[in-house]
């Protein structure tokens, strides 16, 4: 990777999809010099549920520049997966450089109705369980099977707020969150506080891949993708150790996680129990630094908050600050799919 | 007929009809359910774009507003804010004029559900105004089906005052002006590659 370009705000009420992207993919694609006539292969991620109309990414598209006529593909799911895709057209060698795009505005609909429409159509989705609940009873499994306390939870959630105070794309950042302050907040869905559940956010991310010297001729530092590998769980909730997410495990062994120490690790955890499962699974020791973006909870753009992960750690590893990093990103009700990114500085 | 074995020897007629379940007695007896409908509705506040609303307050009153590239100068309409060639900004609003040409055009003679207005055959066209580089949606009547072509003047019939608003239906449809055709290989989407030609003959290139 080598250059990425991120904009994430509370609502982004009279501003398009369009008009978010424009500016963003050309301050992707400039900060290496690259117009969209040196770009191989674009591809983006967005949701139709968010935009509330069919075929919505086409649109979009005008923020690109698809003239002449160029090679594109786009899938309904976070740009992390859409990431992958290019990334594998790369490992076949027939381009040396992708765009990668995605982006979501949930805040004109009601998101947490938006995301019962993920859910088994004929039994779970019906019902209507917004994804509060859903997380809430997850996160329930959790502490009663002992493997985090609610103050293992409240300190994952000051974590994320200490570090995103300094991130200009995080929406909850405080310097002075405290456990015992978290632990006096309301509950939205019991076990969960407002603290435990991300911070909702309309944005958008690009990055820009590049092969082996076309990437060193673009910039000084690129973050080298090692490892990366999808995985999924069951769909249906009853099915599934909730408290378990084994994909999660087997995402980041096949990426390579445990190869080699890990500076940091960008979590795409939409709660505090799913990111403490996540950790779990990934095993990942003290000597990493988990989230120092502030991570998903501190601003989560739907189908962009897994991208932002990548991009994050990426950043971190281009500016010499990290030489090795993990970033992941999840989809599906209660971390039913995971993809995993190992990226290294040379 | 002998049916059709499946690999492992199984009758066609067996899968289809599916092995016997045994129901737990709590729901044996239980009317089986053969079908399940699961509405789905989500609402939304849409806002559209600053084109979009610019573009259609000023067709309540007629006006018809299109954007200008800054990279080459063509015009779009309707206009989004956006030269989508480029990927970049075009806000520059250009006004237009209600009178073009045929660029091309489709004659239909199925009627759509719920639109008893509409008799058949009608003629849908991309209609190129003058001033605008691509073309603009519309029905043109006024004249026989059979004599729409590519090329032809038409002008807007607008609805009555009382009615405009800001939508996308103030034009009833497009008529013929009777004015002599623009040559059909300068018409439609040739008619931008003509005026690129044109330009750089008078660039002297």
């Amino acid at each position: 990777m080598v250059s990425s370009a991120i904009h994430q705000v509370e609502a982004l009420t009279f501003t398009t999809d369009v008009q978010l992207m424009v500016p963003l993919i050309n301050e992707a694609r400039s900060a290496v010099g690259l117009t969209q006539a040196d770009i191989g292969f674009t591809c983006s991620g967005s949701s139709d549920f968010l935009a509330g109309q069919g075929f919505s990414f086409v649109q979009t598209l005008d923020a690109v520049g698809a003239y002449p006529p160029i090679s594109e593909s786009h899938v309904e799911m976070d740009g992390a997966f859409a990431l992958y895709e290019a990334w594998v057209k790369l490992q076949i060698g027939e381009i040396d450089t992708a765009l990668v795009y995605s982006y979501g505005k949930s805040s004109p609909g009601s998101r947490r109705d938006v995301l019962a429409v993920q859910l088994d159509p004929y039994t779970v989705a019906p019902l209507w369980p917004d994804a509060h609940a859903i997380a809430a009873l997850q996160a329930r499994l959790l502490l009663e099977s002992g493997a985090v306390s609610a103050e293992g939870l409240a300190e994952i959630a000051v974590r994320s707020q200490r570090h995103a105070v300094g991130n200009p794309n995080a929406l909850r950042a405080s310097a002075e969150a405290t456990v015992a302050g978290l632990l006096g907040e309301p509950f939205v869905a019991d076990p969960l506080r407002a603290s435990d559940i991300a911070a909702e956010s309309d944005g958008g991310c690009v990055v820009v891949l590049a092969a082996g010297d076309r990437a060193r001729s673009l910039c000084e530092r690129p973050a080298w993708i090692r490892g990366i590998d999808h995985r999924i769980d069951a769909h249906a909730l009853g099915v599934r150790d909730l408290t378990r997410a084994p994909s999660a495990a087997l995402a980041a062994a096949k990426a390579g996680a445990g190869d080699d120490r890990l500076d940091l690790a960008e979590l795409h955890g939409p709660t505090t129990s799913q990111e403490h499962i996540l950790a779990m699974e990934m095993g990942l020791g003290a000597d990493t630094v988990v989230n120092p973006s502030g991570g998903a909870l501190a601003a989560d753009t739907l189908m962009a908050a897994g991208l932002v992960r990548i991009a994050e750690a990426a950043r971190r590893i281009s500016s010499g600050g990290a030489d090795r990093a993990l970033a992941h990103a999840t989809s599906g009700p209660c971390l039913q799919q995971n993809l995993v990114c190992i990226l290294e500085g040379e | 007929m002998s049916e059709t074995p499946t690999p492992d020897g199984v009758q066609a007629s067996d899968v289809a009809e599916g092995p016997p379940i045994d129901l737990p007695p709590s729901i044996s007896g239980v009317e089986p359910v053969r079908s399940v409908r699961t509405p789905i509705r989500l609402e939304y506040d849409f806002i559209p774009s600053s084109a979009a609303q610019q573009y259609l307050r000023a067709y309540a009153s007629k006006r018809i507003l299109g954007n200008r590239s800054p990279v080459d100068g063509a015009v779009f309409v309707p206009p989004r804010g956006v030269d989508p060639r480029n990927g970049v900004v075009a806000d520059e609003m250009v006004d237009l004029a209600d009178t073009g040409h045929v660029g091309s055009f489709c004659i239909t003679h199925l009627p759509i559900p719920g639109r008893k207005d509409l008799p058949v055959p009608y003629v849908s066209a991309w209609i190129h105004l003058d001033g605008a580089d691509i073309g603009f949606l519309g029905l043109v009547a006024g004249c026989e089906a059979a004599d729409v072509r590519i090329g032809m003047r038409v002008r807007a019939v607008w609805k009555p005052d009382a009615e405009l608003g800001a939508t996308a239906e103030n034009v009833l449809h497009w008529e013929p002006t009777g004015d002599p055709d623009v040559p059909v290989d300068e018409a439609g989407n040739r008619a931008w590659a003509v005026k690129q030609a044109a330009k750089r003959g008078g660039d002297g290139a």
